[in-house]
């Protein structure tokens, strides 16, 4: 049984130019201890998938239909005080902007404890013992004495790193991370993924790595799921979606990359833009911007269809 | 950090300054400075022993001076209108305007505080709507009018509370209270409502706009994420969030009732200080308004100085370097 | 008939229609202006006509209460002064002075925030000096003070000087916020790649300020305009009240008021009710229809 197992999970958005769908039909799963890398343009999805598993959907987003399940039960449909006590508890989250995550006004320290104390039976004594532990754990220097700075007294990366701590507080079974690093420095970049993989693989915690940074997914994942318009084009192992893209997209994607090796005179891109939530094609999305595309490409909407180590949504695929 | 409540000093001063420098002009050339100091039946030669006396030959900046060093002793001369030393009229009138206020005050505070919560956190529920369109009206109404209104239901129609004057006073040293009697708190009920209605309701839309938009934050976002229960969010972390900025801008605010006191003293013949001024106005008795606007301007300045420093005290992030280690 | 199809079909008249209390609001905006406008034709009577007052009609209670006549639909003041029309005739003064006022904080704060933005160094910090001054006081404060300044330099004031006071009082205690408003604007603007070409071609800075820079900075303004024509008209009353505003010959509704609590205790509520009520209609109406543009101007609400 899978961790996570998200299937045919759709997100309304009622507007004025009526319902719009940012996800059509998303389907996929996260085994325990794995990390899932979801990577794709801006306004692909990818954040509101995380915030809709959590049930954090800002109204009046709200999910359709489909089913969220942890652990084989089902938590999209459950009243907010039940999802209360799965979040932090069970999956726990990370978001870009660390500075913009903590409370200004309350010492790290507090904040840490409060989060271990809302979901684990411990007096304040035991519950900052705790924390200093998580904060030792995490890197940061001298951890009994700056859990009770502030978090304007962190640097960014260390903020982040503050931030990591909060959401293993309670040791959830899933982290789904959401742009964790596009906020901070290059160089410290490699340190918090770093960190998280490796605090992550300790606890046996599977992540859900969300980002647009595809060196990110390459260095750190063990699966990686690409999005586009709402949808998954294609999901498999890394090496093989990277190396052996099966979908014109993801090939696309891939060829986007800058190669040190080789000698290219004009930097390569897809040609068009992505379709906005109220104009997708019929068929396939990509259809339009496709080299490859078919003539069942503008009527059918592909499923996914299985191409060597990965799975891609595309009618390539079904001869 | 004393750096910054240094700076603020030096520019409530030179505020100070600045409006002593308005009020000088105001005395010197607005009217007769010298029948200000003598009254209106000062003979002649009275008049002519006083512009030697008082040096009005004299340099600009030396007179300025001057006026600076009597206003800094509230020495502001005579009131034209009634013939008594301006500062004996004010410090007569003070106790009643000053109590006024701090009891409006404390009304607006602590009606309008939980009711700009409340109007936030429920934000779509239908007594909240009805919360906000009131207190639309409460900003469209004019405070004179709602005290009359006050005045037609509860002193005219029911009879209940007495429309005028600031009954039994008692007397501590120098100052007069009506705080201790029934009769005095009767009296200073509707005077009070009246003043503290356009304030609860300016604090009450301040605080439902300010936790809205802490509640859109990333930080609240963060906290649910955690799974931290709604008391916590609310109550620990978006009130505190709320609270901080907003306090700026009631503490501002509240000095505004200081002011805001002469229409509802009018309306209430309460017998304070901006009754005075709006007589002096009327009559054009330049010491009196010289004198109010210099005391009240003390007044803001200090309002305004105080809560520099509760914000210090309040912020961690202006509290607290950021170069730490 | 085109432009007014096209302009239906904004998101801006989407969202008036979105809300019907908005609508509503400048409807009822629209005929209290109506009615001041053309309150010659509107009003049954003119109540500063003394020739047409009946001395014998004094102190008559609305038409639904006893004693009432379909002559005086609101009732009659102590004078034989019929309600309705001194209502119709105040909101006249009231709105004219309001709405004069507005205008002309408006383009004094806009040159002022325009010309501050623009040329920065030390007349951009005075000002803004000023402006925090200025701010730190209450409105009323400022405007009692202008107009105690002007009586005691006019004592003798005539009718012209009296209105030109007391807009002039207003006036100053409203400008700032334009000011800043549009300061901030042009500070932004100013520091745009186009401003500093045409600045490179020569484009005298008043051409700029002009054609480039206040088209963009007029949305807020708009707003803070409609707020405070509300703000304007409720001060102007409040100035009345109090004995400093309007001369007497001309009563607004906030003299309308002072007279009507006279007549508080003795019973006859309705000479100071009706005015007040209308005041409060125009008030509102205006902060309606300013909240609504604002929340629908916001760009991060939409």
């Amino acid at each position: 049984m899978s961790l996570l197992e998200v299937k045919d999970l759709v997100v309304e958005f009622p507007s004025r130019r009526g319902v719009l769908r940012a996800l059509d039909g998303i389907s996929f799963t996260i085994e325990k201890g794995e990390i899932l890398g979801v990577v794709g343009e801006s306004g692909a999805g990818k954040s509101l998938t995380g915030a809709a598993i959590i049930g954090l959907l800002d109204p009046p987003g709200r999910i359709a239909s489909g089913q969220i399940r942890l652990n084989g039960e089902r938590i999209d449909q459950l009243p907010e005080a039940a999802l209360r006590s799965i979040r932090g508890r069970r999956i726990g989250a990370v978001f870009q902007d660390p500075l913009a995550s903590l409370d200004p006004l309350y010492s790290v320290g507090a904040q840490l404890i409060e989060t271990i104390r809302t979901h684990l039976p411990l007096d304040p004594n035991a519950a900052r013992l705790r924390a200093i532990a998580l904060l030792e754990e995490t890197g940061i220097p001298a951890a009994s004495q700056r859990i009770d700075h502030f978090p304007h007294q962190f640097s960014g990366g260390m903020r982040q790193r503050v931030v990591i701590a909060l959401a293993l507080a309670a040791e959830p079974q899933l982290i789904i991370a959401d742009e964790p690093t596009t906020a901070l420095d290059v160089s410290i970049q490699a340190q918090v993924i770093g960190l998280l993989k490796r605090i992550c693989r300790d606890r046996g915690a599977a992540v859900m790595l969300i980002t647009h940074d595809m060196g990110v997914i390459a260095e750190t994942c063990d699966r990686v799921a690409v999005m586009y318009a709402g949808r998954i084009v294609e999901v498999g192992p890394v090496q093989d979606v990277i190396h052996s893209p099966a979908h014109p997209y993801t090939a696309g994607l891939m060829a986007c990359i800058p190669d040190l090796e080789t000698d290219r005179e004009r930097l390569a891109q897809i040609e068009g833009a992505m379709p906005r939530l109220d104009a997708i094609p019929n068929g396939c999305a990509f259809h339009p911007r496709c080299p490859r595309a078919l003539p069942r490409c503008a009527v059918d909407r592909p499923e996914l269809l299985a191409g060597g180590a990965t799975q891609a949504a595309c009618w390539l695929l079904a001869s | 950090m004393p750096i910054f409540l240094l700076n603020r000093l030096l520019q409530a001063i030179g505020v100070l300054i600045a409006v002593a420098f308005f009020a000088f002009l105001l005395f010197q050339y607005v009217g007769d400075p010298v029948l200000f100091v003598l009254g209106q039946d000062a003979t002649p030669e009275q008049v002519k022993a006083l512009r030697a006396a008082l040096g009005l030959d004299q340099s600009f900046l030396i007179q300025f001076q001057r006026f600076l060093f009597n206003a800094a002793q509230g020495e502001f001369g005579l009131s034209l209108r009634q013939g008594t030393k301006v500062s004996k009229l004010i410090a007569e009138r003070l106790p009643a305007t000053l109590e006024l206020a701090l009891v409006a005050a404390a009304l607006a505070l602590l009606v309008g505080i939980p009711m700009g919560v409340y109007a936030a956190l429920r934000r779509t529920h239908f007594s909240a709507q009805v919360l906000m369109t009131i207190s639309l009206l409460g900003v469209s109404l004019p405070t004179f009018l709602i005290g009359i209104l006050l005045i037609l239901l509860f002193s005219v129609t029911l009879g209940w509370l007495p429309s005028f004057g600031r009954g039994d006073t008692v007397a501590l040293g120098g100052w007069s209270t009506g705080l201790l009697s029934a009769s005095g708190w009767q009296h200073i009920a509707l005077p009070a409502i009246t003043l503290a209605i356009f304030q609860l309701t300016l604090i009450m839309r301040l605080v439902r706009a300010e936790m809205l938009e802490v509640l859109r934050t990333d930080f609240i976002r963060f906290a649910r994420a955690r799974g931290l229960s709604t008391r916590a969010i609310h109550f620990g972390h978006a009130l505190r969030n709320t609270l901080v900025p907003a306090m700026t801008i009631t503490g501002l605010q509240l000095g505004g009732l200081i002011a805001f006191a002469i229409i509802t003293e009018t309306v209430f013949q309460w017998p304070g200080m901006g009754l005075l001024f709006i007589q002096a106005v009327s009559f054009a008795d330049v010491p009196v308004m010289a004198a109010y606007l210099c005391l009240v301007s003390l007044i803001f300045v200090t309002i305004n100085l105080i809560v520099d420093v509760l914000y210090v005290l309040v912020d961690p992030r202006i509290r607290i370097d950021r170069s730490t280690p | 008939m085109n432009a007014l199809r096209r302009w239906l079909d904004t998101d801006l008249a989407y969202s008036l229609r979105q809300s019907p209390l908005a609508m509503g609001a400048a409807l009822v905006a629209f005929i209290c202006l109506f009615c001041a406008v053309f309150a010659g034709w509107v009003a049954p009577q003119d109540p500063f006509d003394l020739a047409t007052l009946e001395l014998a009609d004094a102190r008559q209670p609305p038409i639904w209460l006893e004693g009432g006549s379909a002559k005086y639909w609101l009732g009659t003041d102590d004078q034989g002064r019929d309600i309705l029309s001194a209502v119709i005739y105040g909101a006249r003064i009231s709105l004219i002075v309001g709405l004069s006022s507005v205008l002309l904080s408006m383009v004094i704060g806009v040159a002022l925030g325009l010309v501050s933005g623009f040329l920065g160094g030390w007349i951009d910090a005075a000002l803004m000096r000023l402006c925090d001054v200025m701010l730190s006081f209450p409105a009323i404060l400022v405007a009692l003070l202008i107009a105690g300044v002007g009586r005691a330099l006019f004592p003798q004031a005539h009718t012209s000087v009296a209105f030109g006071v007391l807009i002039t009082s207003i006036t100053l205690t409203g400008w700032v916020q334009y000011a800043r408003t549009v300061r901030g604007s042009t500070l932004i603007e100013r520091d745009k790649e186009y401003v500093q070409a045409a600045r490179l071609i020569g484009v005298s800075p008043m051409r700029i300020l002009r054609r480039h820079i206040l088209p963009n900075v007029l949305g807020p303004v708009l707003v803070l305009g409609t707020i405070q024509v509300a703000t304007a008209i409720l001060t102007e009353a409040t100035l009345s009240f109090l004995g400093v505003g309007v001369p007497p010959t001309s009563p607004s509704l906030g003299t309308l008021i002072r007279i009507g609590n006279d007549y508080l205790f003795s019973g006859e509520w309705w000479i100071t009710v009706f005015p007040g009520a209308m005041l409060v209609l125009i008030a509102l109406s205006t902060n309606l229809l300013g909240d609504w543009l604002r929340d629908a101007l916001n760009p991060r609400l939409r």
